[in-house]
């Protein structure tokens, strides 16, 4: 293969064949909204292609590879590879704040900052748990509202609800 | 030494797979939708961890061994989980107060993981230390509120807890093989996360108006392998599929 062959391929158009690849779950962000594509490199031939998975469990990941892969084979690029590296880990700082906007307009209160880097710590547990905030009604825009659960229908979002106009809502837990 | 990484590997592995696999036969029998949801969301991340500490032991086991092979062609005895997590769901306050002695224990191994000098194990530890903070807080949360709830509440998750205690004691003692990774700086020497750990459920007991149990004989057994019988059937179901169907792809 010449070297123009080898780089037939412009990074910068691979990163935006990936940007139409969707969260299956919440389709509209893309994988590069969440931040989960870390790289995008050739190695000789080879195109790879860094992520860092989202939630340890979350059965996405399994559909976004599979996705990621075929986006690629769509736009000619036979020869990739997917790998997966875990440190640092994910934290829904890295979504875009497009992704932010998008998960509003789709119904789901966004994430607000995380912790980060800050030491975790669990010595202050008590009754209620952490303080939690109430977030704004991605419907009405009311910021009267409350967490029903920490958990909701996926791993990554808690299930808040409206108090004014009493639509619950998901919320993109800050992880 | 990869003899010993091997084993210890199975141990964080085995421990995940079981409880998750424990939780995710409550879904669908959660007593409200939003606790179903969450543990089944409780049982993805366990399982889903599994897999990372499964695939790092089927990489040193080399050949043909994988996580799926890891996790469905072997038999109790191969198991190195805990026997805490092996033990039935019994009643609601059964479920939360295993999961709380497991939540906030594997908080503790996970906390001290991070610093581990296998850097793969200190990315999986940093990585799903970030989930479980989750865990520990509900878990605590029912506990207080089922142990400072109404009378039948408190008495069910108190006798959970005299139940369960028994089981606690392995989770401090270490086994062969993590006394050799203890001294290379991989594994975390558990006795030290005793304290902590007791201290954590004496706050989180005092709150919940429920009492820590006295010195008792503890049962430990599952880190050689040695299961109470409730193991060989979470296996009977879990691994049926592969059993029935050998190598059998989704």
């Amino acid at each position: 293969m010449t070297v123009s062959e080898q780089t037939r391929f412009d990074i910068n158009d691979v990163w935006q064949w990936l940007d139409a690849v969707p969260d299956p779950e919440i389709p509209v962000v893309s994988v590069i909204d969440l931040g989960i594509v870390r790289d995008v490199r050739f190695e000789d031939e080879q195109l790879v292609v860094t992520i860092t998975p989202t939630y340890s469990g979350c059965p996405a990941m399994q559909v976004i590879e599979d996705n990621i892969l075929e986006a690629l084979r769509e736009n000619g690029v036979d020869d990739a590879r997917l790998d997966v590296q875990l440190s640092p880990a994910w934290t829904t700082d890295w979504m875009s704040e497009r992704g932010k906007e998008n998960l509003r307009g789709y119904g789901i209160a966004p994430p607000g900052e995380s912790a980060g880097t800050q030491v975790i710590d669990i010595s202050r547990i008590t009754r209620s748990g952490r303080n939690v905030l109430p977030q704004t009604c991605p419907h009405c825009g009311s910021k009267h509202t409350e967490r029903v659960s920490e958990f909701g229908s996926t791993p990554c979002k808690a299930l808040h609800r409206c108090l004014d106009c009493a639509e619950p809502f998901d919320y993109f837990k800050p992880f | 030494m990869e003899e010993a990484r091997y084993e210890y590997l199975l141990q964080l592995g085995d421990s995940d797979l079981i409880l998750g696999q424990r939780l995710a036969a409550l879904c669908g029998h959660g007593p409200a939708l939003e606790e179903d949801i969450a543990m089944s969301n409780v049982a993805l991340d366990l399982i889903g961890q599994a897999r990372f500490w499964l695939s790092y032991a089927a990489e040193i086991k080399g050949g043909d061994a994988d996580e799926d092979t890891l996790a469905f062609l072997r038999d109790a005895p191969a198991y190195r989980n805990v026997l805490l997590v092996e033990q039935p769901n019994g009643d609601y306050g059964h479920t939360i107060v295993r999961q709380c002695f497991y939540d906030v224990w594997h908080f503790f191994v996970l906390q001290a993981l991070m610093q581990s000098t296998d850097t793969r194990i200190a990315d999986i530890a940093a990585k799903s230390i970030k989930e479980v903070q989750y865990h520990v807080e509900r878990s605590g949360d029912w506990v207080v509120r089922l142990g400072d709830g109404t009378e039948e509440s408190h008495r069910r998750t108190q006798a959970a807890v005299d139940k369960l205690w028994r089981y606690t004691g392995e989770l401090f003692r270490s086994s062969e093989a993590e006394q050799a990774l203890v001294e290379a700086g991989i594994a975390v020497d558990v006795a030290t996360l005793y304290e902590p750990w007791r201290a954590h459920m004496q706050a989180l007991f005092e709150e919940a108006t429920l009492e820590l149990p006295g010195d008792q004989p503890m049962q430990c057994g599952g880190k050689h392998g040695e299961h109470t019988e409730h193991l060989g059937y979470v296996l009977a179901e879990m691994q049926h599929l592969q059993r029935s169907y050998p190598g059998a792809r989704w």
